[in-house]
């Protein structure tokens, strides 16, 4: 028998095996961050000129390790959670084949814990994109293989679970506008398992012997299949996470549930050919498949983030318009909660995915203007706006929220929650900003050492970056640091709640951070309400202009998008003459 | 599950538009997102590098 709990506090509905799921994959994620960030402190003091922390071989292990933990392990345990949230929480349901879950779970855990002690081991530093021919331990191979076994279960039990809500009926009409974001995030992430497994199980059995050659071109035009989809992934998941936030904390109802949903269906066609954006210097492919994958299909998941990035600010203008701050074109945005993290984190991480991630993804995705930084530490700082900036203060943001309804304990040091997204928000900015401008300059990335020292004792060249980039890399190293700190402080306040907040339920004790139950009172066999279909709403719009703040703010996007495109052609055509 | 109407209680059968019909059907939208990467990006990315000539 299906049993439920209702959180007093949101009035949602957790089904009880989803709930624990949940919880243990939310803590797997934290825990991942947690050695992610460790991982970028030594990375960033490495890079950083005048530290220079750590010897060649320690940096890239260290730097391995980093990207996998943070682009992988981190994000992917916090979507599974996301997943069950979006589908069983959301739907009112039970959560299809728990059992399942948990194998995917245990899966992801082991496979985790494999890749980390090879890359440990010091065998296998080969980046996050383990080219071929580069070898890393066949045991490297084998957990990347397992972690994403254990993630393909979970998408096929968040799938289940929509079949299972649709068949028992658990709510009226199309699946809430959250759900379909999460949907839409599953949809990439079997495209991007699939991919993965295409192109890691050869290279495992190449690693052990049973396959004599890969081609390294294959190999890279298949990884970027995953690689790049994964973070396809983020992006889908954060702004059904944007989307959930203006809910939650506003009431705000999507401008227009059809233009959402319509973007959403551009992300499901045509993000993951952004992929092709890393092969845009390959000499193996055609300019026809470059250009078609980025210049014109990539295109169209761009306008679908504008959309986004349009709707969502749109939906809580209209929402604070109605609870009367009309004032001008900003009383709405001044007048908004910006000391709660839960917001604040949100709306910080859409500016900065739209202004710092998004514009400069555009350039990179452009066959002419990207050869100006293709593979310089600009890349980094692009995808750092991204999935650091973008993703993890999403992820950040909606743990605010989850700490007190899912775990049911009170946040911690609330002051220093308050703080958390700001000092988060600074540090990235500046990290991204000039590690872009360092890759603008030219400064490789994946590179121990920018002054090129063994280059002019062992081999006799020399090669020295202008003192700018010298200057941007130390900023950079600050900077770095300071979104460090800002991390530090969230995993301090989530992991501090969730073992010294005060309970908000009686049985919310040790292990039931970890997916343990509550004590059986909390639930109920009774089955939720069936979710109701929303009231339907005259489209914004058709009484008006509802959200001009945002339309102003629309337009200094796109302002800020023009000019920096341009500027980028016109230092083209500066670094390449024609004569 | 008819896949053309939408009731609830209370209220008329209403038709469903086809673009909602086509969001709402999520196995079809679970094949058009991999299938089209599959073929736009995979696949005809792999005939290109298969279809360069081997040195001799």
């Amino acid at each position: 028998m299906a049993q439920f709990r209702v959180c007093p506090q949101s009035g949602l509905y957790f089904h009880k095996s989803a709930e624990s799921l949940m919880k243990a994959n939310a803590v797997a994620a934290v825990v991942f961050l947690l050695l992610a960030g460790v991982l970028a402190l030594l990375v960033t003091l490495t890079r950083w000129p005048t530290v220079h922390l750590l010897p060649a071989d320690a940096f890239y292990m260290v730097l391995t390790a980093h990207g996998i933990n943070a682009l992988l392990f981190w994000i992917i345990f916090f979507e599974m959670a996301v997943l069950y949230f979006a589908s069983s929480t959301l739907l009112r349901s039970r959560l299809a084949t728990p059992r399942w879950a948990w194998l995917g779970f245990w899966l992801m855990i082991i496979g985790a814990i494999t890749t980390n002690v090879a890359i440990f081991q010091g065998a296998s530093s080969v980046m996050m994109t383990s080219y071929v021919p580069m070898p890393a331990e066949p045991h490297f191979y084998l957990g990347l293989i397992l972690f994403a076994v254990g993630a393909l279960i979970g998408c096929f039990v968040f799938l289940g679970t929509l079949a299972v809500a649709k068949g028992e009926n658990t709510y009226d009409g199309s699946i809430p506008l959250v759900t379909f974001g999460a949907l839409t995030a599953c949809i990439i992430a079997i495209f991007t398992i699939a991919s993965g497994a295409i192109i890691l199980i050869p290279t495992f059995l190449w690693s052990v012997g049973l396959i004599s050659y890969i081609d390294p071109v294959m190999y890279r035009i298949v990884w970027w299949a995953m690689g790049h989809s994964s973070q396809q992934i983020n992006v889908a998941t954060h702004v059904a996470i944007w989307y959930a936030i203006a809910a939650i904390v506003f009431g705000a109802k999507p401008m227009s549930e059809k233009v959402s949903r319509g973007a959403y269906l551009l992300y499901i066609l045509f993000l993951q050919l952004a992929s092709a954006h890393h092969i845009l210097v390959d000499p193996g492919v055609s300019s026809t498949w470059k250009i078609f994958n980025t210049s014109y299909a990539m295109y169209l998941a761009v306008l679908a983030s504008m959309i986004h990035g349009l709707t969502v600010p749109g939906a809580i203008e209209a929402a604070q318009r109605k609870k009367g701050y009309t004032n001008g074109i900003f009383e709405w945005l001044r007048k908004a909660p910006w000391s709660n993290p839960v917001f604040s984190g949100m709306f910080m991480s859409l500016i900065m995915f739209g202004f710092l991630g998004g514009i400069t993804g555009v350039v990179m995705g452009t066959e002419q203007i990207n050869i100006i930084i293709h593979n310089t530490l600009y890349v980094p700082g692009h995808f750092h706006a991204t999935v650091v900036a973008g993703t993890t203060l999403a992820f950040m943001a909606i743990t605010y929220f989850l700490v007190p309804v899912l775990f049911r304990r009170e946040l911690i040091l609330p002051g220093l929650a308050k703080w958390q997204p700001y000092i988060f928000s600074i540090g990235i900015i500046l990290f991204t900003l000039f590690m872009m401008g360092a890759g603008t300059m030219g400064v490789s990335r994946r590179h121990w050492d920018m002054s090129f020292a063994d280059a002019s004792t062992i081999l006799g060249m020399t090669f020295e970056y202008p003192g700018t980039a010298k200057l941007m890399m130390g900023i950079v190293g600050i900077s770095g640091v300071l979104s460090i700190i800002g991390g530090a402080m969230y995993v301090l306040i989530v992991v501090g709640s969730l073992l010294f907040g005060k309970k908000l339920e009686a049985s919310a004790g040790f292990w039931q951070n970890f997916g343990v139950p509550l004590a059986d009172s909390c639930y109920s066999p009774t089955r939720p309400e069936r979710l109701g279909r929303p009231p339907v709403i005259e489209e914004h719009g058709s009484a008006g202009f509802e959200a001009p703040g945002t339309f102003v703010l629309a337009i200094v996007f796109l302002v800020t998008f023009v000019v920096y495109y341009f500027i980028n052609w016109k230092y083209l055509a500066s670094v390449w003459p024609m004569s | 599950m008819n896949h053309d109407t939408h009731t609830s209680p209370g209220t008329e059968t209403e038709p469903v538009p086809a673009m909602q019909q086509i969001l709402d059907n999520h196995f079809l939208l679970l094949f058009l997102g991999i299938a089209l990467p599959t073929v736009l990006y995979i696949v005809w990315g792999i005939m290109e590098v298969v279809s360069i000539p081997i040195a001799k």
